[in-house]
């Protein structure tokens, strides 16, 4: 880091902001693409609040049909909760593995995230498909309509993310520990650990406060 | 089959959109027929469709933005002359014709001219001002042109097949809902916002990271020209405001298609919900669109007063408190709701305040202008016209911010006339602005000079002459979005605006003319030295057009106003005459990921508009397909020999260094 004196060049600082630290010049590859994904993550969380914010103005709008009280099963959430953030650390385990070339580990963090997300998905799945069959499908309420979205929107997400983690182990078997494909690795951890953020927050808001009610 | 397709979807008893439609159709397939015939196909594909270099990107997204200007253009030309002529009678368009016209204008200008227009500039110049190769992904930002592209193509497809919406530029539910609005027009509306918003958001994401994470050594952040400074504003609303408006459509999409309950009025639905969250989104996206315009402005005065930009620091303040303030006033599109006069009060003062940071901006350019040496270029006229036009309406929206004043102007054509102040007044003219003084970097050649203070002079006329009397028409209790009319004293004024119309189209023609004018002249006009007009910043460093790598070398920077502080040290030091070592440049490879992208989504939008759902799955996995064969690439870069770079790069030295020395002499 070099500082600049100002003196004798009065014109390239006519504000005269004085001493200034140089900026070193572009990032490196890996800071620009990792960076641009917290940019898209953050812009994604926007999009979850406007969920929740709808659900926060509907989830007394029962018309009539059942509240969070009467549907939510604490059992089937808890286990939810559970697999997401075990899946959240093998996944971990994978990137770890990823960093130091190690294929073995890779492939098993990667099978156990995955398994762990369909374990996720397969339960939220039962847990919808019952709620239709029972009359209490999104068309019942706009409370329902606003759970069905904001839980069925993070689902949809986890669903993605389990496509990704896929083609993510055939690209490292296809590819190996690339530079590429370290990056890439690298937002699918991103993404895998913000979407277990925004379940905290759907288990808090949804879950815990609907059944309180 | 084709779901809810069939050939009733024609229009074949309405001539005019099937004229319109027929027109566009024939233009198309001969410009089509022309390139194939000539043999520019390969051309067109290598050069511009799988481009990723950011100025082809840029440009792409102008021309983009100005075919669909003629569009909007053309039904604002049909809605004064239905006001014009409707008065005790029914015009000549029926209401659900006039509808649609004044749903498409809205929906096209904004999302489909003012969008593509700033973010086509901010592509085309931020990656210059800092000093680098590229944005920060390229691909991805061709993947974001082409989404664009796509939404624009559905809008323009629901001329011929089906109908638009009839609810106006934000769709709001009740009326957008399906007990209301049973046809495809609210669903051609919502996709083909729901497609281009991707591609808008990559372009945030993409221009973020480029300014955050990408400049030359030396650009500090205080150092920056301000073109990137609101270009990071901006761009910054993109990521935070756009993810909303895609939230409420997805929101109004599921009350359409599935039978949900966000905004009907039955089974608990809450239909100011809706205006609560478009506005979250659409407040922020008027500042998103006069950002831009403000830093264009801001290099503009600069460099035709030949001085520094006035209180540099305060502008990045104002331009950083509009971004953070421009969230906490969107209450003030619905004072009339009924939230009660304390939240009122408050999104009242909030929208105020806002006024400041901007009145800071204004005293900026002025004081910059004050002691310059003013050149009156053709960006200059747009300028100065913009500060006199901007002021008019910022003053009508601080009266509009005015809860009370608020309750008589709403939903009048008084608030038509303040919205049109200031995105044609800001927004456009910024546009122009920005389109005159950077041609000859894009393109090599000035336009001419003549033609474009004609349109200059014509537009600036015919814009205070149609949109003065509609504030008139306003205050005499015209409401918006009128069919036809009973009242004698609106008259007089819809005829003073269809006359101020017609002379906004001669600006039109004349803009037009400066281009054909000019690309025939264009050996007269060639810009050699790269610096055409005695530039401050350092897209003028390197030549016109710029080379694909843009920089030989990454600059140096050491101060704000880069370039200039290069001319002034240049012409103290007397050029270094000895060669340089160059070296090989890598650049990205071009890649039709994003015209293939495209491709599917405009299939899949289409279906989904049309419920044909085997061909929405077609276009979801060809889409994903098209993803997964990008990530398999073997090769991304190419390398540009360090000979070649020396090639490129004397050339330019060699004018340039003409320049200075003849400087020097004077």
């Amino acid at each position: 880091m070099s500082m600049t004196a100002t003196a004798g060049r009065a014109h390239a600082d006519p504000h005269h902001i004085g001493v200034v630290v140089e900026h070193p010049g572009p990032a490196s590859k890996r800071i620009v693409t990792a960076y641009g994904f917290w940019v898209f993550l953050l812009s994604d969380i926007v999009m979850f609040s406007c969920f929740f914010a709808a659900y926060a103005v509907l989830h007394g709008q029962t018309a009539g049909g059942p509240s969070g009280a009467e549907i939510f099963e604490q059992r089937n959430v808890a286990i939810e909760t559970v697999c997401l953030l075990l899946s959240s650390f093998t996944c971990g385990m994978a990137s770890i593995a990823a960093d130091v070339r190690n294929r073995f580990w890779f492939y098993l963090g990667m099978t156990v995230t995955c398994v762990l997300g369909l374990i996720f998905l397969a339960i939220e799945f039962r847990e919808f498909a019952d709620l239709i069959a029972r009359g209490y499908g999104p068309t019942r309420s706009a409370f329902l309509s606003s759970f069905f979205s904001l839980v069925g929107c993070h689902g949809l997400h986890v669903s993605a993310g389990v496509l990704w983690l896929l083609t993510m182990m055939a690209q490292v078997f296809a590819k190996g520990f690339r530079a590429d494909v370290l990056r890439r690795m690298m937002c699918f951890a991103l993404f895998w650990h913000a979407l277990d953020i925004i379940w905290v927050g759907v288990f808090s808001v949804v879950y815990l406060l609907g059944s309180a009610a | 089959m084709l779901g809810k397709l069939d050939w009733s979807a024609i229009p074949f008893d309405q001539p005019i959109p099937l004229a319109a439609g027929g027109v566009v159709l024939v233009a198309i397939l001969a410009v089509l027929i022309w390139v194939v015939v000539k043999g520019h196909l390969p051309y067109l594909w290598d050069e511009w469709i799988t481009s990723v270099d950011h100025k082809r990107i840029g440009v792409m997204y102008i021309l983009l933005a100005s075919v669909m200007l003629l569009r909007g253009g053309s039904d604002a030309i049909m809605m004064r002359i239905q006001q014009a002529v409707a008065f005790q009678s029914q015009g000549y368009l029926p209401p659900e014709h006039y509808n649609q016209i004044f749903s498409a204008h809205g929906t096209i200008m904004i999302f489909f001219v003012a969008m593509p227009f700033v973010i086509g500039l901010m592509n085309l110049i931020v990656p210059l001002q800092l000093g680098v190769r590229d944005v920060a992904f390229p691909t991805l930002n061709s993947v974001g042109f082409w989404l664009t592209a796509t939404g624009a193509l559905l809008v323009n497809v629901s001329l011929v097949v089906g109908e638009f919406a009839r609810t106006g530029w934000l769709a709001f539910p009740p009326l957008s809902g399906l007990s209301y609005s049973p046809g495809v027009g609210v669903d051609y509306y919502a996709w083909s916002l729901q497609i281009s918003g991707v591609g808008t958001l990559v372009a945030g994401i993409n221009l973020v990271t480029t300014v955050l994470k990408l400049r030359t050594r030396g650009m500090n952040y205080l150092r920056m020209p301000m073109f990137c400074w609101t270009t990071l504003a901006s761009n910054l609303l993109i990521v935070a405001a756009f993810p909303i408006l895609t939230a409420t459509l997805a929101m109004l999409l599921l009350d359409r298609y599935l039978g949900f309950h966000f905004f009907t009025n039955e089974a608990g639905g809450n239909v100011m919900m809706f205006m609560n969250l478009i506005w979250a989104w659409g407040h922020p996206e008027v500042y998103i669109l006069v950002l831009p315009a403000f830093g264009i402005f801001s290099e503009v005065v600069s460099t035709f007063s030949g001085k520094a930009l006035f209180g540099y620091r305060s502008m990045v303040l104002a331009t950083m408190a509009i971004c953070v303030v421009s969230f906490m006033v969107w209450l003030h599109h619905f004072f009339t709701m009924g939230a009660g006069p304390n939240v009122n009060a408050i999104f009242g003062i909030a929208s105020m305040i806002i006024a400041i940071p901007t009145g800071v901006k204004i005293y900026n350019w002025l004081f910059t202008m004050y002691g310059g040496r003013i050149r009156f270029a053709t960006p200059m006229l747009w300028s100065v016209g913009f500060m006199v036009t901007f002021i008019i309406g910022g003053l009508t929206g601080v009266l509009v911010a005015v809860p009370p004043a608020d309750f008589m102007l709403h939903n009048s054509m008084f608030l038509v006339a303040h919205f049109h102040n200031v995105i044609i007044g800001g927004v456009l003219f910024g546009a122009f602005a920005g389109f005159e003084y950077w041609f000859p970097k894009a393109f090599g050649f000035r336009l001419d000079e003549r033609w474009g203070k004609a349109a200059f002079w014509f537009t600036f006329t015919g814009f205070w002459v149609t949109f003065m009397p509609l504030y008139i028409a306003g205050m005499l209790g015209m409401t918006r979005r009128l069919q036809h009319y009973d009242v004698a004293a609106w008259r007089p004024w819809m005829i003073v605006a269809v006359i101020g119309m017609a002379v906004l189209s001669i600006g039109v023609i004349c803009q037009i003319m400066q281009l054909v004018v000019s690309i025939r002249n264009r050996e007269a006009l060639r810009d050699r030295t790269g610096d055409p007009w005695d530039g401050r910043s350092l897209e003028w460093a390197t030549s016109s057009p710029p080379p694909v790598f843009n920089f030989a070398f990454h600059p140096d920077v050491r101060g704000e106003d880069a370039y200039w502080d290069m001319k002034v040290r240049a012409q103290q030091q007397s050029l270094e005459h000895e060669d340089p070592e160059y070296h090989d440049i890598e650049m990205p490879r071009n890649s039709p990921t994003g015209f293939v992208c495209a491709f599917f989504a405009t299939i899949m939008g289409f279906a989904l508009i049309w419920h044909i759902w085997w061909m929405v799955i077609l276009g979801g996995l060809g889409a994903f397909a098209t993803f997964v064969v990008f990530a398999w690439r073997d090769h991304d870069e190419y390398v540009i020999p360090a000979e070649e770079v020396a090639r490129i790069d004397r050339v330019n030295l060699e004018e340039r260094r003409s320049l200075v020395s003849m400087a020097g002499a004077i």
